[in-house]
């Protein structure tokens, strides 16, 4: 293929083979032994440590860093895994500087806070590559439970929920289980289809069974999994879009950006993956870094954020825009999409400057054009197709307590639920809590 | 720039810092290097008795105890004496002292116990221009299973002895190494001062065992799945080796008898130290095996410094602690002070909280924010949270003035008083009636 970085239109091979492969390679590799014990020598044991309350999974974090330092990962990995399963996906997508590294006193201390993520990988990537659970069920309970969404916190719930003894049925929509960590996350994050690796090993526990290609509201209804087991957890996540309300939305090459991100991951090649030129990407969060990112890496040559509040409100991490930023992307504050521009196909973007005022934020008069041959949206995911038995909260369904929805014998958790901050650790911590709280109903029934 | 020249028993070298006797000090090459990088002085690696020299183990030779980041904080060793021919020691001795005249060139001596075995190393080693000798009677390992090192330093009776003939057939000034592995340092120097001794050196290694091979279930360092005890250096036995420094500096039938302190000597602190409790000079070891020669130069200047900021001289600094060094019954029991936790650097870590709720007096109370205070009704001042805090200076003691009320006590803070006089010492009320 001959195109390059400066080829107009979407294409694809726009960079040297032998490229890809370095761009799409570990972004953080992991440590080796003696960097792990150099790291795990910082940890101060602190009491009530502040990075075990900043981890909403509420990770034993001192503890596992000395059972590092002491030679046993494998005990470290057991710490890890007894609250957060899913402990080798967070080490790699949680936004631990706003997280646990952030309240680590070594942060305080000297501004550079102990590794704790890279530490939680070491710990559990020792573990899992042995190939060993740690964990045994307990007795069958002859309880049924169907779980609905195979991403975190659907996942989360069935290993609870299996290791209590129960048999769950895991449903998902999507050809594979994982949810957003097989679909939502950029390819550098989680290498070496990782995702998959870690949803087998943690089916190893045995007693969930996996039915993917189904879907809630098309061959599942709430009423016939009510009927037919003893409790329901949904964690069937925000599949909706929302739109960028811009006059010209419907040009082609005007993308979500979470169907771009799950393309990516899927493609095996690639070099054969299209992308713009230009490439503009409107929002301010996580998504949106990963869109642009990742397009960069596939070769764009201009690739531009814009988001419509102030830097401050970017939902995406100081170290996420830094990321961004080091990889050639170009970020704009405080700027709204006001029309879509082309003839078929898109050729730009017209902004407008807001500016934040007492009643919340409006247009300037002063606007822009950026040249674009792509358009990613990334402004937010909608709950779609949600049962409508279900009260909703904020657009979202309404929970109290560890997940309990509004209809008896029916949980929710992860991004579906009303509550939370929509991260992979937090979908974690809820489903986990819901299998607590389903478990503790079923025996209590009699 | 302090004046660090060093007179000790009359001999002079550039500094107080000397080598001591071990792997660093056993030919030449080193001896060279050590000199070319600043060393005062070395005393050289231990020779023994013309003939065939002792063989050492072709395994490991040292086992170690590490802190954080896997700094070095305790060595122990089985290597024996120098396993080099008594010619070869001699005459490179000889080379290296006409080169390097300003520095201290010692040899120490370890031969069998009687006093034929003694005369003929003396005479052996007269004409190598050497400023002295020191005898080994340290060493616990290997050669103390053939009665010679710890073996003759255990018994006073021995050193007072061989110090006797050392004197009797050199005029070089000797140096007397002692074992730590005794009950009470005091009985050896004691015996060393009335044999005639110039002077101590101490202290040699501590008898031990580093670790344990946990698959192969041997003590370290472990030769064919067996082990040997080692002796124990490093900066982890600096406390053992300042204690005994100052015992026999501080004693009155000891306190003239010059002392060449050794034992984890690390730093020119350490090294300050180890001179304010009465040592004469420095001997060091460990911390050259670890880093290298050159670390004399931190040594030397940061003495140096010292020295000058203290408008001291070094002779000044020579035992200035030892009259502060007392028995505990001595203590003033009516000097009454308080942890306090300086906000602005704690970072919150918690562990001076979890010490003392843990163990010691609940007298932290941690506050919401993780705000960490003292609780003044409840500290004894014990100094355990200043101790296990990160942050250097975080926690600091604050003396209560006197007349101050110690809520703890519910008593004013008075004048001196010890236990001696202490109405709840029953040999003081005795002592009253």
């Amino acid at each position: 293929m001959s195109n390059s970085p400066l080829t107009p239109g979407v294409v694809p091979g726009r960079l040297p083979a032998a490229s890809y492969r370095d761009h799409f390679a570990d972004k953080e590799p992991a440590l080796d032994r003696h960097e792990a014990h150099v790291a795990a020598d910082r940890c101060y044991f602190c009491h009530d440590a502040p990075c075990i309350t900043a981890c909403p999974t509420s990770i034993d974090i001192p503890l596992f860093i000395r059972q590092i330092a002491t030679g046993t990962p494998e005990a470290a990995a057991r710490t890890i895994f007894e609250q957060n399963i899913l402990g080798g996906m967070c080490a790699r997508v949680c936004p631990t500087e706003q997280l646990c590294e952030e309240a680590c006193v070594r942060e305080a201390a000297e501004g550079k806070p102990v590794e704790i993520g890279r530490l939680q990988r070491f710990a559990t990537d020792s573990l899992m590559a042995q190939g060993v659970h740690p964990f045994i069920r307990s007795a069958a309970t002859g309880k049924r439970v169907a779980v609905v969404g195979a991403g975190p916190a659907g996942l989360a719930a069935a290993h609870r929920l299996a290791l209590h003894g129960h048999e769950v049925t895991l449903y998902d929509a999507r050809p594979k289980a994982g949810g957003l960590n097989e679909y939502g996350i950029a390819a550098y994050k989680a290498p070496n289809d990782f995702a998959q690796a870690e949803v087998n090993w943690l089916l190893s526990i045995g007693g969930i069974r996996v039915e993917t290609g189904r879907a809630l509201g098309h061959d599942l209804t709430l009423d016939d999994l009510r009927s037919s087991f003893d409790a329901v957890f949904l964690g069937i996540g925000l599949s909706g879009v929302n739109a960028l309300r811009a006059e010209g939305e419907d040009r082609s090459h005007v993308q979500d950006a979470v169907e771009f991100i799950a393309t990516l991951r899927q493609c095996e090649d690639k070099a054969s993956l299209p992308v713009g030129r230009d490439v503009v990407v409107i929002g301010g969060g996580m998504t949106a870094v990963d869109a642009a990112v990742q397009s960069k890496l596939l070769g764009a040559e201009t690739v531009t954020i814009v988001y419509r509040r102030g830097q401050d409100r970017m939902s995406a991490s100081g170290h996420e825009q830094s990321h961004a930023t080091s990889k050639g992307v170009r970020i704009i504050t405080g700027a709204a999409p006001l029309r879509v521009l082309g003839n078929g196909a898109v050729t730009g973007v017209e902004f407008a400057y807001t500016a934040d005022g007492p009643d919340g934020l409006r247009l300037t008069p002063e606007t822009f054009v950026l040249k674009a041959d792509q358009v990613f949206r990334a402004i937010g995911q909608t709950l779609r197709g949600a049962p409508a038995a279900l009260r909703l909260d904020g657009g979202k369904i309404a929970v109290t307590g560890a997940g309990r929805t509004s209809l008896p014998g029916v949980w929710a958790g992860g991004d579906c639920a009303a509550g939370g901050n929509d991260l992979t650790v937090t979908a974690v911590a809820e489903g986990r809590d819901a299998a607590e709280d389903i478990h503790a109903a079923l025996m209590a029934a009699p | 720039m302090a004046d660090l020249r060093s007179d000790f028993i009359g001999i002079k070298s550039p500094n107080p810092f000397w080598l001591a006797s071990a792997p660093p000090t056993d030919k030449e090459y080193n001896v060279r290097r050590a000199f070319e990088a600043g060393w005062g002085g070395v005393v050289w690696k231990t020779l023994g008795s013309e003939g065939p020299p002792i063989v050492n183990v072709n395994g490991p030779r040292y086992g170690a105890v590490w802190g954080a980041d896997r700094r070095l904080l305790g060595l122990n060793n089985i290597e024996l004496i120098t396993d080099r021919p008594l010619e070869v020691n001699l005459r490179e001795i000889r080379q290296v002292k006409r080169d390097w005249p300003d520095r201290a060139m010692i040899i120490s001596l370890m031969v069998p116990c009687d006093e034929e075995s003694w005369k003929d190393i003396l005479t052996r080693i007269e004409d190598t221009g050497a400023d002295g000798v020191e005898l080994n009677f340290g060493c616990p390992h290997g050669m103390a299973e053939r009665g010679m090192g710890s073996a003759v330093g255990q018994v006073p009776e021995y050193i007072e002895m061989v110090t006797r003939w050392v004197k009797q057939y050199s005029r070089m000034p000797c140096i007397v190494k002692l074992t730590p592995n005794v009950t009470s340092i005091l009985p050896p120097a004691m015996a060393a001062h009335r044999g005639g001794a110039d002077a101590v050196s101490l202290i040699n290694t501590v008898k031990s065992i580093t670790n344990v091979d946990l698959d192969q279930f041997s003590p370290f360092p472990m030769i064919d799945g067996k082990g040997s005890h080692g002796g124990y250096c490093g900066p982890a036995v600096k406390p053992i080796a300042l204690n005994m420094v100052a015992e026999i500096a501080r004693n009155r039938e000891t306190r003239t008898l010059p002392i060449s302190g050794i034992g984890g000597v690390t730093t020119w602190r350490d090294a300050a130290e180890f001179l304010a409790l009465g040592a004469g000079n420095v001997q060091v070891c460990t911390a050259a095996m670890t880093y290298g020669f050159k670390i004399v130069q931190e040594m030397i200047s940061g003495l140096s410094q010292y020295l000058d900021e203290k408008d001291m001289a070094l002779s000044d600094l020579i035992g200035r602690a030892v009259p502060n060094f007392v028995e505990w019954q001595d203590l003033n029991l009516n000097y009454v002070t308080k942890a306090r936790i300086n906000p602005d650097t704690c970072i919150g870590c918690g562990r001076c909280y979890a010490a003392c709720e843990d163990t010691s007096h609940q007298a932290i109370a941690m506050k919401p924010g993780r705000v960490f205070e003292v609780i003044d009704a409840e500290c004894v001042a014990c100094n355990l949270c200043v101790n296990v805090c990160p942050v250097e200076d975080c926690i600091t003691m604050e003396e209560l003035p006197q007349g101050a009320l110690d809520p703890r006590t519910g008593r004013r803070v008075t004048g001196y008083g010890n236990w001696t006089e202490h109405p709840n010492n029953p040999a003081a009320v005795k002592a009253a009636e």
